[in-house]
């Protein structure tokens, strides 16, 4: 048999159909759905008079436009056109029998925080969502990525998708990180290497020694963000510590079916001779920790640098560096740790897991905040209680930071939680684009610790320098 | 879906680079349940200031834009969230072709779901097409996807690759998910396999 890479035997295993011209129709192993992406789908399934083929692979929970606030299972503390779309995936779930977490639910939560956290993602699966970050999931070595949502429909319908192969790029990690480099740090760099189009087309395996040390949490933070480098997925190998994770949670295989599992699952990693159509390797020490500056999550340097000049930049890239340069209000040649910031918001699908609390929590410990106004958004109502178990949430709330409710909040802000025009944030989410969290808001990217750093200082921060 | 065979008409330039489909369609637009309606505000951040009124120098506010048929743009159109929200967007506006360096893969798969072409040409063409449609209503673009060409104001023609089954499927206007279910018979035998080797799946 000819080597293999981990997408190839992942995506041999999944292969429905194939056309004489090339058109595969690609199994889907689970479909995680959430409030924004599907009442379209919905509706389309009820005009042509279909079902869902597999409700039971089939993943509902709202998550984008709730209120993180105390008393949101109160219908009125939405905004009608909120309420209407999360009362639509309500009807929707009980209509076509999927699996639901209600806002009332403690397991509700960011949709790639809850299919993890619950079992629901396997290694060697496939997994869509109506939702570009839906490639954190290839953390556990499956094949997930985001769909629009006529693709949605379609795998309600069909459980497939109709998909042309990609190319296989490896970037690897080597060696060990340097003290505060996180693996935030490790997906930015990789962005600020690559470009948010020098994914297009690929399906990005990330390996090395860098990657493997990193806990599943930092995995996901890794694989979340292979989108925002244009690829169409991002995965790891699966290994003992994806198995250890695994284990006992609510919908993982038990018993016999366990060891069944666990002897495919060694199967999936890439074979030694497999072909590679792209390689990046970077070394674990050469990466800082980084922050972004401009609107495109491309604008990484490291927190030591300083603003760039657009002339800097070639092609189109020095004009989209000069609007950058205006909508953040930032001068060429200022140094980033002057830059100063009002607002922090720590959560998403990003970062918004329990390590990426407690990494937070160590550097706010018995400090308070120099900001306007923090916020600590748990990515799942069980990251929360946690947190809450283990002490954290009094460290953030005695810091003077906003304890939240579960959601994808002030990363997209479509519910309440939004940016004033000219608010600049120190966010842990993955998108610095104009606007993405409220007119006229200027984001910068960062690390949960660098985050934390910022809250408490005021202004962008080398978390090397923090005592 | 719309069949996609031939278009013509006036090409709106857009060189800036990275253009994300927050900025085609802002979030405060996606909490509609509906696919229609979104044109109005199709980039709405850019086209319209704090109080709702046009930006006048916003392309598609322009008196030779406000009919516009196809967008050039800069490279790496359509990145950022799946949402379909943009190519719905697009089209409600009347957009119904991008012609662009690249794309972000989910908004390119998007677009044909929605009878929008999106044409992947390199760099010297793009400029060449981004030079035409700075000339605007004076420079007409047909699309042609039979013959897979586009044909210029001065008559001089480009072509284009588009994949043989999305583009049968632009050309009768195909619903995918009918499509699929003709298939169903290997549907059903996938899954049956897949649950004997996989059965914890």
């Amino acid at each position: 048999m000819s080597p293999k890479t981990l997408y190839d035997k992942i995506w041999d295993a999944h292969l429905a159909h194939e056309a004489d011209d090339g058109t595969c129709l690609l199994y889907i192993d689970r479909h995680l759905v959430h409030e924004v992406t599907s009442p379209q789908a919905f509706e389309g399934l009820r005009m042509a008079n279909r079902k869902v083929r597999a409700p039971d692979k089939t993943i509902a929970v709202p998550d984008h436009n709730v209120p993180t606030t105390e008393g949101r299972d109160n219908p009125e503390a939405m905004p009608e056109d909120s309420r209407i779309q999360v009362a639509a995936l309500d009807k929707n779930a009980k209509d076509f029998g999927i699996h639901y977490y209600p806002v009332s639910d403690v397991r509700q939560g960011i949709v790639h925080i809850v299919g993890p956290e619950q079992g629901w993602t396997l290694p060697g699966m496939t997994v869509v969502c109506g939702d570009s970050h839906t490639a954190t999931h290839g953390a556990f070595g499956a094949l997930a990525h985001g769909i629009g949502t006529s693709e949605v429909e379609h795998v309600l319908a069909t459980q497939t998708l109709i998909q042309t192969k990609s190319k296989n790029m490896k970037v690897e990690i080597t060696g060990k990180l340097s003290p505060g480099v996180t693996a935030k740090d490790i997906t930015l760099s990789v962005i600020g290497l690559t470009g948010t189009a020098g994914g297009t087309g690929y399906v990005i395996e990330y390996c090395g020694e860098a990657i493997r040390d990193l806990s599943m949490e930092g995995r996901m933070t890794v694989c979340n963000m292979a989108i925002e480098g244009g690829a169409r997925a991002g995965l790891i190998a699966p290994d003992e510590k994806t198995f250890e994770y695994i284990k006992g949670r609510p919908h993982a295989p038990k018993g016999a079916q366990w060891e069944a599992a666990l002897a495919w699952w060694k199967t999936l990693y890439s074979d030694d001779d497999a072909h590679w159509d792209k390689v990046i390797t970077i070394k674990g020490e050469d990466i800082a920790p980084v922050v972004t500056w401009g609107t495109s999550p491309e604008d990484v340097l490291p927190i030591d640098a300083e603003v760039p000049a657009p002339e800097s930049f070639s092609g189109g890239k020095t004009e989209a560096a000069k609007r950058a340069l205006e909508y953040m209000g930032l001068k060429a040649g200022q140094k980033l740790k002057d830059i100063e910031i009002d607002t922090v918001f720590i959560g998403s699908c990003t970062n918004g897991r329990i390590e990426d609390l407690r990494a937070a929590a160590e550097i706010l410990k018995g400090k308070k905040i120099k900001v306007k106004r923090a916020m600590v958004v748990p990515g799942s109502g069980l990251v929360r209680a946690q947190a809450e178990e283990e002490g954290l949430a009094e460290i953030f709330t005695e810091a003077g930071f906003e304890w939240r409710l579960a959601g994808c909040s002030m990363c997209l802000a479509m519910n309440p939680d939004q940016l004033q025009p000219g608010e600049r944030c120190a966010a842990t989410s993955n998108r610095n684009f104009e606007g993405r969290q409220g007119r006229g808001g200027r984001t910068h990217l960062m690390s949960p610790a660098m985050a934390a750093a910022a809250a408490v200082t005021g202004k962008l921060t080398d978390i090397r320098e923090m005592n | 879906m719309e069949k996609f065979v031939k278009l013509t008409g006036v090409a709106a330039p857009m060189p800036l680079v990275n253009i994300d489909t927050d900025m085609i369609i802002p979030k405060q637009f996606l909490k509609t349940i509906k696919r229609s309606g979104l044109g109005v505000n199709l980039f709405d951040e850019m086209r319209y200031d704090d109080n709702g009124n046009e930006i006048p120098n916003f392309v598609l506010n322009q008196p030779a834009y406000r009919e516009a048929k196809i967008i050039v743009a800069g490279d790496n159109f359509g990145c950022g969230s799946s949402r379909e929200h943009a190519p719905w967007a697009l089209l409600d506006f009347g957009i119904r072709c991008v012609i662009s360096t690249s794309f972000a893969d989910i908004f390119y798969n998007n677009c044909f779901k929605n009878g929008i072409l999106p044409i992947v040409l390199p760099q010297e063409e793009v400029d060449k097409l981004m030079d035409d449609a700075e000339r605007g209503s004076n420079a007409v673009l047909t699309v042609d996807l039979e013959s897979q060409e586009i044909t210029g104001p001065d008559g001089g023609t480009i072509g284009f690759d588009v994949d043989p089954w999305r583009k049968h499927c632009l050309l009768n206007g195909l619903d995918d998910i009918g499509l699929t279910m003709e298939k169903a018979a290997s549907i059903d035998a996938f899954e049956a396999k897949a649950a004997m080797e996989r059965p914890w799946v």
